[in-house]
Parts: structure tokens; sequence; C-alpha cells
């Protein structure tokens, strides 16, 4: 016991001790934190440049009285020279418009907006949906009809999806921002999988080729070592974690508390670049979709549990995988063979996960990947966010268990044989007969 | 020291060990020969429990070998290497704690160990900042930095220069004279006969030959000796046809003969000279001794020349 603490202290000790550790940890966080400011100020900034003020030449004469003022949009009546208007317009502020609405407007439909610069859209949509009202009413006004009674008429409905619990409480159902979690956790867990697994099979390649193998065996029985290097390399993956979940929390609070003053700017903030980002979700009818409430739709703590139970049991199970890979060849190059057939289950429910799982996270397909062990880790944590049973998530981790308990074995197995032998080129058929040597 | 009793290793296609019964005494240096592939190092692996035998078993200063013996053995592989990123003092630190060590028992005998090979400044370097001689020397210290009784040295001079070789060399000795036994295995035989109270020699898998070095040497003496002389004046010697003995080789120069003969019926050197004098001018009588490195040679590629083997 008091080496197998050796081993892992080593392990742990000289990764953590490493600058690209201290780089990848602390710029993980920055990177995040500063993809989302510029995510932030570019929507802010877009949010200023669509403020427009808009010179009205009125032909016509009654619709200038009927064009409101908001928070988009400035309209000023002016009475000077067209051309002078138009010059004026080429030395003007950026967003200056020139509205010139035609005598005949009411039956040609005609306008003509010119700009400063390039004609802004959604100064377009204002101007145009405001002109729409105006020969709407003209139009209900010439049918007789009281225009004061159709504005009263009010045909919306409000949806209130939610979805039922197992307690029977209905609670408010969130799918999109389900489905971005997913999606994150999904990624985060492979690509960590992925990338603590090869570092565990670095170092038995490492001390393979090295030849300090042979001498640390003399010490430590082989089980040992290998454990010792999964476990300590686990720790370093937890430790980066922890440490990016708190620098992000960090960040986070200094970064809303200094720029917004208080925390419902930030919120609201946050709620306006998350639903404006895609650009395809146009307004909804509803844009002040409740950010708050979704996000404390969501159970972090339980998704924080989940994530570190799944990601300990796939890394353990995988990390054991590769720890046999290592063993069994010479260096880097000759791993490739290996580690794509052990890969395998884990990038099927990745590639998966972008659609069959995140469209039907409780389908059959979504189920069953979530339960087998090789594959869960990542099928799990995309289905988690939607809301799994417990009975379901208990199961798949006593089974994820049960699998590195396997795995382990079996690779310890070929571990124990590998780390021996040099030069010799592994088939399959190889591993099986080290599988099967007595001791 | 150790006492291993009919030992089988069997991997899937080849038989490692075959029934190896070894007796290795206490505070000797034991050379453990063979030739690339014999089972040495498979012999060396079981016995740092690396390994464990298919049946037979060994044991350690007369208890069955276990783990807890791990800790009296010090193992020098002939393929070995250290951590290259590590420190060379932290490196040390580890693999004397991986033997069982205190954190400052550790301390204190690699300085002691780094003082006495002038290398006290390499503490805070990296394995890959030392040459291959340097790293050797390093690797010889974390051998026997948790004072083994058992030392199995493979192969331990290769990589050193002779100045460097020869201070290992005085290590060894001296280690061994403070009590510890040795095992060294290696190809080169001039250190085997220079180093080594006893020997075992395994060929294929078994053990052709064991016992105290002088005791194989003596019974490789097979009655042959050199004889130079000179031709005397007015004789032809006719000493050829003659019962007493046969030659096996001749070397003939102008004024000097030299003649290879083994003794035949019983004969001894007196008789033989008894019977040269009268014909030649003898000028000097050796006995062959045949050194380490033909009684290897002879028992690895002639398998019908084995001698029955000695047990010490």
């Amino acid at each position: 016991m008091r080496k197998i603490l050796l081993i892992i202290n080593r392990e742990y000790i000289s990764r953590v001790k490493k600058k690209s550790f201290l780089l990848v940890t602390f710029l993980v966080p920055m990177l995040f934190i500063g993809m989302y400011a510029a995510i932030f100020f570019l929507t802010k900034q877009s949010y200023e440049d669509t403020h427009a003020v808009v010179h009205v030449v009125d032909e016509e004469g009654s619709i200038s009285s009927q064009l409101k003022n908001n928070k988009n949009i400035t309209y000023s009546l002016s009475n000077t020279d067209l051309q002078e208007q138009i010059s004026n317009l080429k030395n003007g502020a950026k967003n200056t418009n020139l509205l010139i609405i035609p005598a005949d407007f009411y039956t040609s439909r005609k306008i003509e907006l010119l700009s400063s610069g390039k004609p802004n859209i959604s100064t377009q949509n204002e101007v145009k949906s405001q002109l729409r009202e105006i020969i709407r009413n003209e139009q209900y006004r010439k049918m007789g009809l009281n225009i004061d009674s159709i504005r009263n008429i009010n045909d919306s409905i409000h949806i209130a999806a939610k979805e039922v619990t197992e307690t029977g409480d209905a609670k408010d159902s969130h799918t999109e921002v389900a489905m971005g979690i997913a999606m994150g956790l999904c990624f985060l867990i492979y690509i960590s999988l992925v990338l603590f697994g090869t570092q565990v099979m670095r170092g038995v390649i490492e001390e393979k080729t090295n030849r300090i193998v042979e001498v640390v065996i003399s010490s430590v029985k082989p089980f040992q070592l290998m454990m010792g290097k999964i476990i300590g390399i686990g720790m370093v993956g937890i430790t980066q974690f922890v440490l990016w979940i708190i620098l992000s929390l960090t960040l986070m609070t200094v970064f809303s508390t200094t720029l917004f003053g208080n925390k419902e700017m930030a919120q609201q903030a946050m709620g306006r670049s998350m639903t404006e980002v895609p650009g395809e979700h146009v307004n909804t009818g509803n844009t002040d979709l409740d950010w708050t409430a979704a996000l404390d739709s969501v159970n972090f703590t339980e998704l924080t549990i989940c994530f570190f139970v799944f990601f300990l049991g796939g890394y353990l199970l995988y990390s054991a995988l590769f720890a046999a890979v290592g063993s069994a060849v010479d260096n880097e190059t000759e791993a490739g063979q290996f580690t794509m057939p052990i890969t395998m289950p884990l990038l099927i429910p990745y590639v998966l996960s972008f659609g069959v799982l995140i469209n039907d996270p409780h389908g059959s397909i979504a189920t069953w990947l979530s339960i087998i062990p090789f594959t869960s880790p990542v099928a799990m944590l995309v289905r988690i966010p939607f809301g799994v049973p417990t009975w379901q998530i208990v199961l798949s981790a006593f089974l994820l268990i049960g699998g590195f308990i396997v795995t382990t074995w079996f690779a310890s197995r070929i571990y124990r044989v590998g780390i021996l032998m040099y030069g010799k080129k592994a088939s399959l058929k190889e591993l099986l007969k080290w599988f099967n040597y007595r001791n | 020291m150790l006492d291993i009793r009919h030992i089988v290793k069997q991997y899937s296609h080849h038989r490692a060990l075959d029934d190896v019964s070894l007796h290795v005494p206490k505070g000797s240096i034991f050379g453990l020969l063979g030739p690339n592939g014999a089972g040495k190092t498979s012999l060396i692996r079981i016995i740092n429990q690396i390994t464990a035998p298919d049946s037979g078993e060994i044991y350690f200063d007369g208890e069955l070998l276990q783990p807890k013996h791990i800790e009296r053995i010090g193992y020098l592989p002939e393929e070995r290497g250290l951590y290259k990123k590590m420190k060379i003092g932290e490196q040390m630190l580890y693999l004397a704690q991986l033997k069982g060590l205190s954190k400052s028992d550790a301390v204190q005998r690699i300085r002691t160990w780094f003082e006495k090979l002038q290398i006290e400044s390499w503490w805070d370097k990296k394995v890959e900042d030392l040459s291959k001689g340097m790293q050797q020397k390093v690797q010889f210290v974390a051998t026997v930095v948790h004072e083994p009784d058992l030392i199995i040295l493979d192969e331990p001079f290769s990589g050193f220069d002779p100045v460097n070789a020869q201070v290992i060399q005085e290590e060894i000795l001296e280690l061994n004279k403070k009590g510890a036994t040795i095992i060294y295995s290696t190809h080169r035989m001039e250190s085997v006969e220079e180093l080594c109270d006893y020997i075992a020699l395994i060929n294929k898998s078994k053990k052709v030959l064991d016992g105290p070095v002088r005791e194989i040497k003596r019974s490789y003496q097979n009655q042959q000796y050199v004889i130079e002389f000179k031709e005397q004046e007015g004789i032809v010697p006719s000493f050829i046809d003659t019962p007493l003995f046969e030659v096996i080789a001749e070397k003939n120069a102008i004024d000097n003969h030299e003649v290879t003969i083994r003794l035949q019926h019983d004969n001894s050197l007196n008789d033989i000279l008894l019977y040269l004098i009268p014909q030649v001018q003898i000028h000097q009588v050796r006995e062959v001794i045949p050194s380490m490195h033909d009684i290897f040679i002879a028992n690895v590629t002639d398998p019908s020349t084995n001698k029955p083997t000695h047990h010490a």
C-alpha cells in the first residue's frame, strides 16, 4: 500500500509540476471566459449599431405624424430641400437614414430609404412594419371598422411546456438549455477520457522505452505500478477539472460584477446573447424567455456529481485498456492500430449524440447506450440534462464499476507480460497468448 | 543464501527453464553464465519475483521465497534505465523508497553513496543531461542503496569506460566483503575468472555445469601439458610413436619446438620426462589450465563433451 502511494505521488507530482499543466489549467477558463466576453460584446455592439436616426421627407403629408419613435429608431421630420438632405446624409453620422414617402404612398406602396452606409436590415424591418400598420389602419378605416375594437382583439396564447417528474410534479421544461448542456458535457467527457487515457498510455510507453520498468517491478508488482499510474493521472484530471470550475466561477463573478455592476443585468445580457447566437432561432414571439428560470431548472449539483462519477468510471475503464496497449508496443506510432478499436465505443455515442441521442434522449438506443459500460460515460451525460430516472443512473454507474474491474483485470494480465517484451511486435493473437500466461 | 530447486518455466511454445537447480552459497560471488536466450534472464526474473515458476521452489536464506524478501534483493537488470525528465536525487529517493527505505534513511544513504562516487553535484541534474556511463553509475547506486543481502547484477559493466568499470568492480568486491551475496551474470569470461567463486552455466534452458570455479577448472585440466624443447644434436627425436601420451598440437620453429600432449594410461608427468630427457633438451613444461572461456565454449557448442555436474 505504501508503495502504491509512492507511485501515485510520483505520477501526480511529476505531472502537476509541469508547465504545460499550469498553462492548460489557467488558459482554458480564460479562453472560455474570453469567448463568452467576445460574444457578449459583439451582441452589445450590434445592439448599439441598430439605433438609427431617420429623417423623413413626407410628400404624402399624413404619414410622418403616425410614425413612432422607439428605442431602436428616432424619426425627425425634415422640411429642407431633398438634394440638401442627401448631401447631408453623405457627411452624416453612422446609421442616419432618409425616408422618402411619395405622395401616392397609399396606392403605390413604394418608399425610398437612403442610408449613410449600407442600409441596416433591422432599421428596414422596423420602418416597414410601422408603415404596414399605417396602411392596415387606413384600410380598416376605409372599411368602416373600429380600430380600437380590433386592437382589443387578443389571440395570443401561452404554451406552458412542462414535464412530469417522478414525484408527479410538473416542472418547466427547457429543452434548448438541456440540449446545450448535453452537447457541452458530451464533448467534455469524450475529450477528457481520450486525453487522459492517452496520457496513461504514454506513461507506460515511456517507462518501457526508458527501460526503467524492470527496475521498478523488481520492487513492486506490475499491477501496483499500473494502478498507481492510472490513479495518479486520474487525480491530475480531477485536479484540473476542480481548478477549472473554481477559476471559471471566480472569473465569471469578477467579470459580471465589474462589467455590469449587478447580477441581474449580467443575466439579462447572458439571456440575450444566448438566444440571439443561433441564427435560425429568430423571434419566437416571446423573446424574454426566462433564462434565469431556465438555468435554475437545471440541477447543477446532480450534473456535477454525475459528471465526476461517469468521468471517473469511464476513465478507470479506458485507462486500463490504454495501459495494456502501451505495454504491448514499443513506441507511440505502433500504438495506433490498438487505440482505434478501444476508443470506438467512445466515439460511437459521441457521434450519435449530435443526432439520435439529443433528439430522442429517452429512446431505446439512447437508453441502452447509456447503460452499457463502454458507451455509458458519454451517452449517459448526454441524457442527464433531460432528466434520467435515478434507477437508470445507479444501474449504469454500477455496471460501469463492474466494467472497469473486468477491464482492469484483463488489461493487467496483458500489461505484466507486455512491459517486459522489448522489440517484439505484438499482434492481437500475441496479446491473447500473453493474457493466458500464468504469472 | 539461495537454494533453487527444480525450477520449470514454460512459455507457450518454448520451455525457458527446464528443471534447473542451483545453490548459491552465502557470501559468494556467483557467476551465472550462458549464451543468449539460454534462460538466465528468466531465472533472474523468477528470483526477483517478477514472474513465477510453473513448478519448483526457491529458498531465500532458508525461507521459501516470499514478497517480503524483495527488499533484501538488489537487482540491476540488463535492460535498465531511469526516468529521463526526473532529477537524479528525486529519482534515487523514489527508487530507494520503493525498496522499503524511509525517506530520511534514503536521503542519508544516497548522500553517502554520492560522496563515495564523487557525484554529489548530480543531485539536481536530470538524467537526460548525463552521459551513458554516468547514468550507469547512478543506476548502480540505485541497485545497492538499500543494502541488500543479495545483489543480482546483469552485465553490470556495460557502458563503463575501463576506469569507471574498475571503480564499480571495487565497489562490488567491497559489498561482497561486507557480507552481500552477489549473482553476476555476464558474457565477459575474463571478469568471471577474476571475480567469481562459484559459477553455473545454463544452456538451452538446462543447467549444464555448476560448482566452485577452482574445482570446475581442475576437472577440465585433462592431463594436458605444453612442452617446449630444442632438438639435441645428432639425435633424431622419435617420441611421437609412444603409448605414453598423445600429441594434440605441434608448433615448430627452427630452434624451438612446442608440442601439446595429453597423458595416457595413468602415466604421470615424471614418466614422460624420463622418456623425453634422453631425446631432447627441455626448456619449459607447463600444465594446460582451461580458461572459463574455453569451458564456456566447450559446453555451449558441443553438448556431447558435457562433463558431469558438480554440486557444491
